[in-house]
């Protein structure tokens, strides 16, 4: 009855369907193997390694790269769950030592400063999936030409103010409508002024969505905000310093996961939300410096 | 027939989309109150150490066996195998252990391992496209689960009565013949749980 078949890895399908996997789940952000063990049992669905959370990189300043490889190591010993980690934007040589690594996903990211100020990975050269950010849905579509296996939102890292994070989705969200009540001839013109290819719009005008799940990302530091964000038609959430800069992370990243899939539930909601500790200490977009904005960076 | 997709995370609206387009009426469970009237229940691929950690703070351990005892079909892929496995490798992690297999997360490496192959599966006339991410093993199995493919030496898809457990993500193909296996043992199987 076996027959055994060549096996293929690192297919558009294994990647794009590793990234459903983490659908309606929470990525958090940690920095040491004991906050990974503590991502994990609070119910993470995978863990972002890295050297410092975002808001110590926009407090500390200076060039941010990627982390140390045994620091990643670290922590792809510590948790049986998936490890992503970062690049900078353009760097592929970081992205080669990453997938050289093991590391299971890898975030082509603004959070780091860019190594390149015109040109993002090509993507496809890669068995390992990655993740990249977006404000709108040329530029998602771009990524995802680039061979990205997962889409988020950008938001603005590092500050706990949700509000770029919902920009950026309903920005999205919104193109997407138009598209889809397009008229197909009028879909050449689209992909012009989208800047973004022709066969993704295409796509997208006859499914409604991206072609890859899309995450909300930059500034989700509470239970409501990542319930906000899926309500908004994101299909999971990325936590960088919302808990680990919190007052009771443990607590706080249980209830984020809880409320990331029971985001239509406000009794579950109210319940989740109460007694959570400090959240992180915010900074507000709009006091930021164009310059201390994250968000603009990538092409 | 009206199944049930287990929606606490994971690939929960693949399997949705496929069992709509083969006719089923198809609820989202997020809560032990939304198994009633359900003949089956799809548990999908995702974490299962944050799909177990979910159904232990909402009862679901307990109303998903009640709803096997009551004669409800399980379905589970991939993170849904691992939470129907009476055994998990280096494991304590929550789950129904209701299927007689001892299973081992992770079992072909990390996800730059992550393959699709073409799987011979018993009773299938042709070839199924598996897609295998990050994928558990299952190393052995009780005298009453049946063995309906294997991987290399690997088991890959077994069956106990009106259990299904599968290493890999039929959801993620366009193929629906297991899914309309699944809904074959969900008719054969009972009346809908109350």
């Amino acid at each position: 009855m076996i027959d055994n078949r060549i096996a293929e890895t690192g297919t558009l399908r294994v990647k794009t369907g590793f990234a459903e996997m983490f659908k309606g789940g929470v990525i958090m952000d940690v920095v040491t193997p004991d906050q990974a063990r503590l991502a994990e049992d609070a119910g993470a669905t995978a863990v972002m390694a890295l050297e410092r959370v975002p808001a110590d990189i926009r407090r500390t300043g200076g060039v941010a790269r990627m982390s140390d490889p045994d620091m990643v190591l670290g922590i792809v010993k510590a948790v049986s769950i998936p490890v992503m980690a970062k690049c900078r934007i353009g760097h592929f040589v970081e992205a080669e030592i990453l997938q050289a690594l093991g590391v299971d996903f890898i975030d082509e990211s603004e959070v780091l400063t860019p190594a390149d100020n015109a040109y993002h990975v090509n993507k496809h050269e890669f068995k390992v999936p990655f993740v990249c950010g977006s404000r709108n849905l040329g530029e998602a579509l771009r990524r995802i030409g680039e061979g990205a296996a997962m889409i988020r939102t950008k938001g603005e890292p590092g500050t706990g103010d949700v509000v770029e994070a919902v920009t950026h989705a309903r920005q999205i969200m919104g193109e997407i409508r138009r598209v889809q009540g397009l008229p197909e001839d009028e879909l050449m013109t689209m992909a012009r002024d989208l800047q973004a290819p022709f066969e993704l719009v295409r796509y997208v005008w006859a499914n409604g969505k991206l072609p890859v799940p899309n995450f909300a990302a930059g500034g989700v530091a509470t239970p409501a905000d990542a319930a906000l964000m899926m309500r908004l038609g994101m299909d999971g959430v990325f936590v960088g310093s919302g808990i680990f800069k919190s007052g009771d992370p443990v607590k706080r990243a249980k209830a984020i996961v809880q409320a990331t899939t029971h985001y239509n539930d406000a009794d579950i909601l109210a319940e989740c939300s109460k007694d959570l500790g400090e959240a992180m200490v915010g900074i507000q977009v709009v006091a930021l410096t164009p310059s201390e904005k994250m968000a603009v960076r990538g092409w | 027939m009206k199944i049930g997709v287990l929606a606490l995370q994971g690939a929960f609206r693949e399997h949705r989309l496929m069992l709509e387009s083969l006719g089923c009426t198809v609820t989202e469970v997020r809560l032990p109150k939304h198994l009633e009237g359900l003949v089956g229940l799809v548990i999908p691929g995702g974490e299962s150490t944050t799909i177990g950690k979910l159904m232990v703070q909402y009862g679901l351990l307990e109303g998903i066996r009640d709803f096997h005892a009551a004669g409800g079909a399980i379905w589970g892929t991939c993170a849904g195998a691992i939470l129907l496995a009476t055994e998990i490798e280096a494991s304590d992690q929550p789950r129904l252990g209701l299927l007689d297999m001892r299973v081992k997360r992770n079992a072909f490496g990390r996800q730059v391992d992550s393959f699709e192959v073409a799987l011979e599966i018993k009773g299938l006339s042709a070839p199924f496209p598996a897609v295998f991410i990050r994928a558990p093993i299952i190393e052995s199995v009780g005298a009453n689960v049946e063995v309906l493919a294997k991987h290399e030496d690997a088991i890959v898809l077994v069956r106990q009565e009106r259990l299904l457990a599968s290493s890999f993500h039929p959801e993620l193909t366009n193929n629906s013949s297991l899914h309309a296996l699944f809904m074959a043992m969900c008719d054969s199987s009972s009346v809908a749980v109350s």
